[in-house]
């Protein structure tokens, strides 16, 4: 494949690098050697001589394969559990620490618990972190 | 006391998600083609070169376009049930070769068996990229408009031709044109 200039070619690797090769899945379209992948590449490459946008090369390829050859799935009802669900979770996590923290009980001891605690510590803080 | 079974339901619910996942086939994928008109194609009739067999042909009666190739061997596996599913008689079974030689193809059916009223010579794989096909074998069902109703991926089992199939065929026969 040749490029009449590199921001073409570059405008190609990052195309190809965000869709799915259908065979081996965790492969990109760039990255996979598969015969399908081969064939996509081609695909999109006349497609993007003919003229056509990323937008339109991308549509042309989900009509055939689904949402599924996209990396970024698009934002819509079956994927907003998938789109908002980490921040959901971090918002759960934030919740249930503060929760925790605020309810850790203050310890207060009594005058006779306190003085015993410094006879044992020492009362004077040099004296203890000397001991 | 509900508190110490906390970790015990969340790493249930964990459980529970993980399994439905390993019972799914990540390589099933969705076809969005599914209640859509069949992709216009004319392509060069296999026994035939110089006639064409065209998505038009495939309206006016339940069809299933099957997508085949000598050299797939999940093929091989699945031919003999469409060998049998062809003496049936219930369906007009199309075959779509794809990205295959067309010696090779046809020296295949003698061999195998020729289950197919047509099949088209998909050469360089354009019509496949059509109908989105990833994983030959796959098989379509178009109804009588012409419309797409079922695909399966990968070789259809007996199982799948009686539970599904063959059920699905009968109702869109069934259905005004």
């Amino acid at each position: 494949m040749t490029f009449n200039n590199p921001e073409d070619e570059q405008r190609f690797t990052d195309l190809t690098k965000d869709l799915r090769c259908l065979v081996c899945q965790n492969q990109s379209l760039a990255d996979s050697s598969a015969d399908l992948a081969q064939d996509l590449r081609e695909e999109i490459y006349n497609e993007m001589i003919a003229g056509k946008s990323n937008s339109e090369i991308i549509d042309y390829l989900v009509a055939r394969y689904g949402d599924f050859v996209l990396y970024r799935p698009p934002l819509k009802p079956v994927t907003y559990l998938l789109w908002i669900g980490p921040a959901l979770f971090l918002i759960i996590g934030v919740f249930i620490a503060i929760n925790y923290l605020s309810r850790r009980k203050k310890i207060v001891l009594s005058q006779e618990d306190q003085e015993y605690a410094n006879e044992l510590l020492g009362t004077d803080p040099e004296e203890r972190d000397n001991s | 006391m509900i508190r110490k079974y906390v970790p015990l339901l969340i790493f249930l619910t964990l459980v529970i998600f993980l399994g439905i996942g390993l019972t799914r086939d990540p390589h099933l994928v969705p076809s969005p083609l599914i209640d859509k008109p069949v992709p216009e194609f004319s392509l060069p009739r296999l026994a035939d070169a110089d006639q064409h067999l065209a998505s038009s042909d495939l309206r006016g009666k339940v069809t299933m376009l099957n997508v085949w190739a000598s050299w797939c061997v999940a093929c091989r596996a699945e031919h003999p049930v469409l060998v049998d599913l062809a003496k049936k008689n219930v369906v007009a079974l199309y075959g779509l070769d794809y990205k295959d030689n067309r010696e090779d193809a046809l020296r295949w059916l003698e061999f195998y068996g020729n289950p197919y009223v047509e099949s088209a010579h998909d050469i360089d794989g354009k019509v496949g990229i059509d109908f989105g096909v990833y994983g030959v074998p796959e098989t379509f069902i178009v109804d009588k408009q012409g419309i797409i109703r079922y695909k399966q991926i990968g070789p259809i089992t007996e199982d799948i031709l009686k539970e599904t199939i063959l059920p699905l065929i009968s109702r869109l026969d069934g259905s005004a044109l």
